[in-house]
């Protein structure tokens, strides 16, 4: 039987050797990871030193209003990679989708990490927090919101997977039904990294973890909590189509010949150059394409409030609000212009409320 | 070169789609001079840079091949190939499922993932000295 404490111990030199690694492979490994976090090639040396002597941290994964698609991105990326090997080389202590252990077995795991390795352990959490009835999103009879309160006690860093987690994604979108709120707006005294996106990119997760186990610090962040080095550059100017859009050269429809010779999708609603992600670089299914370089518009993911951005096909150029009614409402004078912009929030959300009628048991019986 | 050339997604590729192409090839031949100049070496990494379909080919055909390609396999397969012009060469990384990982430019007189390292000389150096004992072992058993 593996002694825990030992196995704790652990640096993932140790745990790759001991599953016969050579010390190739692990160069090998250094330089996909040092690609994979953006660092300069000159970098792979110290990469390799420090991710030798890290320690294997225990990661407790909590999952809260959310559809699995960013756990599905990590682990159905691929079977045998990098990724994989770094996450075989943490100790993850709870995940409620991926751990055997269920009921009180498996809360029981997660109190047990938590006081084993107060102060040390990362948290990861997936999902939004419901914030009107608790009912909605419940784990072991714990509401979504004291479990993360209890469990980020204890935790060394917090990693907000999805944009779920990090400004309410989904959930959150009008009229947040469940008053789903992100997991910056709970915790504030604790580091936070966002790793937005719906779901975000394997190797940014993963990139992330990596940094924090290389370098014991979280990375430099931008003003909305995203690492810069997956989020610092904007979709549109990392775009191979960059330059039909400096020429004004656009696709206008999605069959048009603009379409056929690759042209900008900006006027198809690309949200490109709002959003800022890796997926121009990086790409998705090991670095194959993104969705621009299938000939779909960026619908800007990694962005707060994504979808209540005015529709995924108009133009950014284009308003997002009815400018004829604003203009009215704003016309009735500077004093009446709360109680105008209250008007309009007030119709637009009960608009979207009828728009989006609730489920009841009895429909899901029909 | 042809005019245009066609993605799997039907998108035609004009030559100068992202402009990249020229100035790393220039970059590429600025890191060779360093090379024999200095012994510099210097690591590209193609993953970090914009390229429309087509373009990275675009990079390795002008490359070309050269005398050494060489292929190992250390957590799936990688290719090491000097191309045609000595000093520079691309190394790809692939997984176990053949997907590439990583691709490199690298300008240098041997790239260090062929090189054999030290730490994997030591456990073999042990893995030899054991199998020798085992074999005199057997030997002296058999002499008996």
């Amino acid at each position: 039987m593996t002694n825990k404490f030992d196995d704790k111990n652990k640096t993932l030199g140790d745990t790759l050797r001991s599953r016969g690694i050579s010390r190739r492979s692990f160069l090998k490994f250094c330089a996909a990871t040092a690609s994979m976090m953006a660092l300069p090639p000159a970098m792979i040396p110290k990469v390799a030193h420090a991710l030798e002597n890290a320690k294997r941290p225990s990661v407790i994964w909590l999952s809260f209003q959310e559809c699995t698609g960013c756990t599905e991105s990590l682990t159905r990326s691929h079977s045998a990679t990098i990724e994989n090997l770094i996450f075989d080389s943490i100790s993850l202590d709870y995940h409620h989708t991926l751990q055997a252990a269920s009921g009180h077995a498996a809360e029981a795991a997660r109190e047990a990490a938590m006081e084993e390795n107060h102060g040390n352990y990362i948290l990861v959490v997936d999902g939004s927090i419901p914030m009107d009835n608790p009912g909605y999103s419940t784990i072991a009879g714990i509401s979504n919101y004291d479990m993360l309160m209890d469990t980020a006690k204890g935790a060394a860093a917090i990693i907000a997977v999805g944009t779920c987690a990090t400004y309410g994604g989904i959930p959150h979108a009008k009229p947040n039904p469940t008053g789903a709120v992100s997991v910056g707006d709970l915790i504030k005294d604790k580091p936070i990294i966002n790793v937005p996106g719906c779901p975000p990119i394997p190797v940014v997760i993963t990139g992330v973890v990596t940094h924090f186990l290389t370098f014991g610090t979280i990375p430099e962040l931008d003003h909305i909590g995203r690492p810069k080095v997956f989020y610092g550059q904007s979709i549109h100017d990392r775009c191979y189509r960059r330059p039909f859009y400096d020429k004004g050269l656009f696709a206008e429809t999605f069959d048009d010949e603009g379409a056929q010779k690759g042209w900008c999708l900006f006027k198809l609603g690309c949200k490109g150059p709002t959003t800022y992600n890796a997926c121009a670089t990086t790409k998705w299914n090991n670095g194959t394409s993104f969705p621009i370089e299938a000939g779909h518009p960026c619908i800007g993911c990694s962005e707060p409030d994504f979808w209540d951005g005015g529709g995924f096909y108009k133009a950014l150029s284009m308003p997002t609000e009815n400018i004829t009614q604003t203009a009215l409402y704003t016309a009735a004078g500077a004093a009446a212009v709360g109680v105008a912009a209250g008007a309009l929030n007030r119709a637009k959300k009960n608009a979207a409320t009828k728009a989006h009628p609730n489920t009841t048991i009895e429909d899901l019986e029909k | 070169m042809p005019e245009t050339a066609t993605s799997p997604f039907n998108i035609q590729i004009g030559n100068d789609l992202t402009w990249n192409v020229m100035p790393l090839l220039h970059e590429v031949k600025h890191a060779l001079n360093k090379l024999i100049e200095s012994g510099e070496t210097t690591v590209i990494d193609l993953r970090s840079i914009p390229l429309a379909p087509g373009e990275e080919d675009r990079i390795l055909q002008t490359l070309g091949v050269g005398e050494i390609q060489a292929k190992l396999n250390a957590l799936g397969p990688s290719e090491i190939t000097e191309t045609r012009y000595a000093g520079i060469w691309i190394v790809t990384h692939y997984n176990d499922e053949e997907d590439i990982i990583g691709r490199f430019i690298e300008v240098t007189m041997m790239p260090e993932i062929l090189c054999s390292q030290r730490e994997d000389m030591i456990a073999a150096y042990e893995a030899f000295d054991t199998t020798l004992e085992e074999n005199n072992e057997s030997s002296v058993e058999k002499s008996e």
